[in-house]
């Protein structure tokens, strides 16, 4: 069944082929399902070749080269088309899959009514295409085809609504953002190709403990350069400004690609590339450290916004953080764990909002809502489940992904940073207790308290309709049970990390290379474990507790609390400590001064127009000045002819 | 032998000769005499593809006679790898321009169409030239359908500044290279007591470093100029700006090419130490520097013609990475780049040859919002618009990706700073296609523009067939430049040691002339 793979990336370019082409003479009844019937085509056989590999033992579970045929090739270089079928690229495309077929239907009723129904469908597919090759590719270039293919499906969505000039800005911001990070992404490329001669994954993964020093330069620099692509294309400081802006786009698309599957990439990369990066220790502190800076910087700033999707985004960055958190500590399989899981709960969450903004007539601001519980049953519960999920609560899935993060990093082995595995511990649980602040201030204001909708949008407040609910529910579930896979204190339900394990060789390498595993690592016991798990459990009922203090309690003080003496610190979290301003100053105005005042208007206009216009003028003046001396006089041509013979004689006789 | 190349350099001359006795009248029969007579030599160079020997870097489908015997000129042509596809490029552009300028050119349709068809004899005649003083001719002829083209049917305001501007240019350049060619045809008599133009003979001339030098700049500024790289640009936004749509399509798919064309074919085989010991470093700094400048000053245009020749040069100077690279893997990615340029560039000329013949404006800030009026037009525009950025899956990656992995082989740094180039190529198109397709549609003439017209789809749909073609799967063509490619480099890499181990021995050189292998020139 394997062998079929390339099918699951097809199927999708099915549904952008017909929908894209027909999309306007098709009645809109068919539009929707032919692009759900092309995603849950791959999701099937997704499943299928799940199971088939499931069936095989561990060591033999990575089938490479699954099809291949020479892409290009010129001088030395060659680069194939061929598809790697092992445990993760498994996870990825079943998640992928499973949650876009979810969101592909609860687009039917979001989107139904949009103009543009057809060309959603036929983007949404084509994403759908090209992040299924990010995951199942078997090298370097291919997924960084199917990587910038998402960046273009990305800008697209984001600008759906081309009318809108901040949507068309937004989607700018992302395509040029991200090929930011995709620069260092080709660099990586470069890198990898100069010192092994090859781009296959399993081929440069074998000939890096041999090519590369341990630590030496070249890999530092090249796994450096590939983050900076992760970077990007997840969201992390300093390239994460693109997302909240992302949010621009329709709500399922936030969904789907600005918090399920495409942000993700960049975590999947760094697993994808573990043998790599735990050659590169300073690599993998970095990677750790802009995880967690982006753990808690994304979360302040959820703290304080109003937008409901704004919230979120933040929230997603935040998460992201802490995927990359888990990877910089070496445990690569848990940051794809809370990966999956945070798929199920964020776009569960996502899609709760869509469906409160589809209630509201598109209201996005929190100020405007609340009390929705009583209208919108289904919504409201399937929110709550997922707000449980993201803050940490046993036994919902975000609990176990979160604090096996958590409880990795408090006894990381690194042997560049000691002590940094519990500064990284204590940053990721304050982040987590200001997760769960935030979103439950984000449920209390849009389910709880007063109503303080709009009056005309009060008369037509309604629960979503069953094609969008459905969804939910299933995302519910997921949420809950999502986590129960990777059950830490026992061994035999502790699947989701066994199951990664034989791709996951970065540890044997590195222990190869250094003669064994880092002296100082450290084994906790098993109560150790637990009560590190209810550390983190406490932590974030403080959080809900103090949310529920300021939004149900005394739903005055936050507004109080924001000016006196916090005014100006809250304002500058506010205004997202206004790093958006500083690049514009830093960057863009800068380029565009000197792209227009110096280079064009003083570089080509005066410099160089203005030499070669000043040798025209100045063969010009010549001809000009020569030209007076055909005057048309004879006399005048007569005295030439004198003075000439005059110099002459002179210089003859002068001469002898 | 066979008369294909003859036959496809001067097949439009025979269009010229069946206009010359057609009506005045009888405009739109013109146009599809042009048409029919493009189209048919276009066909004619399929059988190029067909017959050409991929595993030989000899020159193929040879046409040899004697021209003028006493100065040893000869009437000699062939192609091989590095031309096939330019000369393909070529007939393939020819006939989408005259479908392209159908509706556009309304007064002296004949006029237009003969120098057309002039253009593309010229151009095919460049690109298979293999005798210099052949080249020589079609080079310098080629320009007078151009000028003509820039200064009777360009935009009134500017097309005699423009026209002048491109002509003094490349006049220039030209002047320099006549000097060069003929100091080496001396230096060949000289050695050998023969005169000779033909290439594969001037190509045995081993001249001291020193010679060389001054040789190697006088046939690259002509080149450079062409190309243009930085700072002998300044002529092509004019000329683009100015020309009529047909103009810039062919000025940017074709004639740029020529430059690059030349830098393999003469500048690099001719004079291997010169370009080696100095050229790398002239000119892979101002490839860099002409990739970041014409990006950055891309960035502020109003002008929608003028920023697609700014980019111009930004992608040209791509292909001269790949060229001095002196790599096999960059290039061949510098050749296919060429043909990507062509192809995407020339589209964006076409698209907004489009959009000017409905608004009768070039400015950026004339439009807004066209998305919501043109659909269709505005898909095609955008595929267009990502195949010059370089999107994976359409053919401008390829050939950049292949252009800078190969550079990085030696030339990390450059390579690096290089690769910069793409993240300003989506800052320029990505902004500009923002202010001319999305947003409202605020100024009411273009709220009743018609989307893509029957013609104008069979004018654009064949691009977008390679732009797809190439980027999804390259390697038909790839293959096409592998052995004249790896050939250029050995025989550049041969000579180049034969000096400087002459050098090495006190510069005293045992013959003047190294004896080539002879496949090179016949089979």
């Amino acid at each position: 069944m394997h062998e079929y793979v390339w099918l699951i990336p097809l199927f999708p370019v099915l549904g952008v082929l017909i929908n894209g082409l027909l999309g306007h003479i098709l009645p809109k009844k068919v539009i929707g399902p032919i692009a759900c019937i092309a995603v849950g085509l791959s999701a099937i056989l997704s499943t299928m070749i799940f199971f088939e590999v499931k069936a095989l033992p561990p060591e033999s579970r990575i089938l490479n080269d699954v099809v291949s045929y020479t892409w290009m090739a010129a001088g030395n270089f060659s680069v194939d088309i061929g598809f790697l079928v092992d445990p993760l690229s498994l996870v990825m495309l079943l998640v992928v899959c499973w949650v876009s077929l979810l969101i592909h239907i609860y687009s039917i009723g979001y989107m139904h009514g949009d103009p543009g129904y057809a060309r959603y469908f036929t983007e949404l597919n084509l994403f759908v295409f090209f992040m299924l090759i990010l995951v199942s590719s078997n090298n370097f270039l291919m997924m960084f085809v199917g990587w910038e293919g998402v960046g273009l499906c990305s800008y697209l969505l984001i600008g759906f609504w081309y009318e809108k000039k901040s949507a068309t800005d937004a989607g700018n911001k992302a395509f040029i953002v991200n090929r930011i990070g995709d620069f260092g992404f080709l660099l990586g490329i470069f890198g990898i190709f100069f010192f092994t001669g090859t781009l296959n994954f399993q081929e440069v993964f074998a000939k890096a403990p041999s090519t590369f020093a341990y630590g030496g330069l070249e890999i530092t620099l090249i796994t450096l350069a590939l983050f900076l692509g992760a970077t990007g294309k997840s969201a992390q400081v300093p390239l994460y400004t693109w997302l909240p802006d992302a949010m621009e786009g329709p709500t399922p698309v936030s969904a789907l690609i600005h918090a399920a599957t495409m942000v993700t990439a960049g975590v999947y990369m760094v697993a994808r590339m573990n043998v790599l990066f735990m050659m590169a220790p300073i690599s993998l502190m970095i990677v750790g450290i802009i995880g967690a800076i982006t753990a808690i910087y994304a979360a302040t700033i959820g703290m304080t916004q109003f937008d409901i999707k704004r919230v979120l985004a933040y929230s997603t960055v935040s998460q992201l953080g802490y995927m990359f958190l888990a990877c910089g500590v070496g445990a690569f399989s848990i940051g794809i764990f809370h990966l999956m899981t945070h798929a199920f709960f964020k776009a569960l969450l996502f899609m709760g909002a869509g469906s409160v903004m589809h209630a509201l007539a598109g209201e996005l601001d929190m100020r405007k809502m609340g009390d929705l519980r009583k209208h919108m049953p289904h919504t409201y519960r399937t929110f709550l489940i997922g707000t449980l999920a993201i803050a940490g609560i046993p036994p919902l899935a975000g609990f176990f992904s979160k604090d096996e993060i958590l409880y990795k990093a408090f006894s990381a082995e690194s042997t560049v940073w000691e002590t940094g595995g519990v500064i990284l511990w204590a940053i990721g649980l304050t982040a987590a207790l200001i997760t769960a602040f935030y979103m439950f201030r984000a449920v209390f204001m849009t389910f709880y308290g007063k109503s303080r909708v709009d009056h005309h949008v009060a008369e037509h407040l309604h629960e979503s309709p069953p094609v969008m609910t459905t969804p939910l529910w299933i995302l519910a579930i997921l949420s809950i049970i999502g986590g129960w896979v990777g059950i830490p204190w026992i061994e035999s339900l502790n699947l989701f990390p066994q199951w990664l394990e034989p791709v996951m060789k970065g540890k044997a390498v590195v222990s190869q290379l250094t003669g064994g595993i880092p002296a100082h690592a450290v084994h906790h016991s098993l109560s150790f474990e637990l009560m590190m798990a209810l550390v983190s459990v406490i932590v974030a009922a403080i959080g809900i507790f103090i949310a529920y203090k300021l939004y149900i309690k005394n739903p005055e003080l936050p507004e109080r609390l924001t000016y006196g003496r916090f005014f100006p610190v809250y304002h500058l979290v506010l205004d997202k400590y206004r790093i958006d301003e500083l690049y514009d100053r830093l960057f863009v105005k800068p380029t565009l001064w000197l792209s227009d005042k110096l280079l064009w208007k003083v570089v080509d206009d005066k410099i160089i127009d203005g030499t070669v216009n000043g040798v025209a003028d100045l063969a010009k003046g010549w001809g000009n000045w020569t030209q007076r001396l055909q005057t048309g006089y004879v006399q005048n041509y007569a005295l030439m002819i004198v003075i000439g013979v005059v110099l002459i004689f002179s210089f003859v006789i002068f001469l002898n | 032998m066979s008369y294909l190349l003859t036959t496809i350099t001067f097949l439009p001359m025979l269009g010229v000769l069946i206009l010359l006795f057609m009506n005045r009248e009888q405009g739109k029969s013109m146009k599809m005499v042009t048409f029919v007579v493009t189209l048919v030599t276009f066909l004619i160079s399929l059988l190029l593809l067909r017959d050409f020997d991929l595993a030989t870097a000899n020159v193929q489908f040879v046409e040899k006679y004697s021209w003028i015997p006493d100065y040893g000129i000869n009437y000699f042509m062939g192609i091989d790898g590095l031309t096939l596809l330019l000369v393909l490029l070529t007939t393939f552009f020819t006939p989408i321009c005259v479908m392209a300028c159908w509706e556009d050119i309304q007064k002296m349709v004949r006029e237009f169409m003969i120098c057309l068809l002039f253009l593309e004899t010229g151009m095919i005649g460049v690109f298979v030239s293999l005798d210099v003083f052949l080249f020589y001719v079609f080079w310098e002829v080629m320009l007078i359908p151009m000028y003509l083209l820039i200064g009777i049917w360009g935009n009134p305001a500017r097309r005699i500044y423009a026209a002048v501007k491109f002509f003094i240019f490349t006049m220039f350049g030209s002047v320099l290279m006549l000097v060069a060619i003929l100091y080496l045809y001396f230096e060949y008599h000289a050695a050998t007591g023969v005169y000779s133009f033909n290439i594969f003979d001037l190509y045995t001339t081993v001249l001291p470093p020193s010679t060389q030098l001054w040789l190697f700049l006088g046939f690259s500024i002509a080149f450079a100029i062409k190309v243009p790289m930085f700072p002998f640009h300044t002529w092509l936004p004019d000329a683009h700006t100015e020309a009529p749509t047909v103009g810039s399509v062919l000025l940017a798919a074709v004639l740029l090419k020529m430059g690059t064309y030349g830098f393999l074919r003469f500048s690099l085989p001719l004079f291997p130490n010169a370009a080696i010991d100095y050229g790398v470093w002239i000119f892979l700094t101002l490839a860099l520097i002409g990739i970041i400048y014409g990006a950055w000053v891309c960035i502020v245009q109003k002008d929608l013609k003028r920023l697609i020749a700014f980019s111009s040069v930004s992608h040209l100077g791509f292909v001269m990475l790949g060229i001095f690279a002196f790599n096999a893997t960059a290039m061949e990615g510098a050749i296919l780049q060429m043909i990507n340029h062509g192809l995407s560039t020339g589209a964006l000329f076409l698209i907004v040859g489009m959009i000017y013949e409905r608004r009768h404006t070039r400015m950026i800030s004339e439009f807004g919002g066209l998305s919501k009026v043109m659909p269709a037009f505005a898909t095609i525009f955008l595929i267009v618009t990502l195949s010059s950025i370089g999107l994976p899956g359409l053919n401008g990656f390829v050939g950049e990706f292949l252009i800078l992995v190969g550079t990085f082989e030696k030339y990390k740094i450059f390579a690096i700073l290089g690769a910069s180039g793409v993240i300003f190529a989506a800052v320029y198109m990505l902004w500009m296609f923002q202010r001319v397709m999305y947003g409202e549609v605020t100024n009411p003439k273009n709220m009743v523009l018609k989307d893509l017209s029957p013609r104008e789809w069979a004018v654009l749909l064949p691009v977008i067939l390679f732009i797809f073609w190439i980027g999804v799967y390259p390697t038909p063509f790839l293959r096409t430049t592998e052995a004249s490619v790896h050939n250029l480099l050995r025989q550049i890499d041969k000579k180049y040691t034969l000096v400087v181990n002459a050098e090495k021995q006190g510069g005293y050189y045992l013959s003047k002339i190294e004896k080539m292998p002879p496949e090179t020139e016949n089979r």
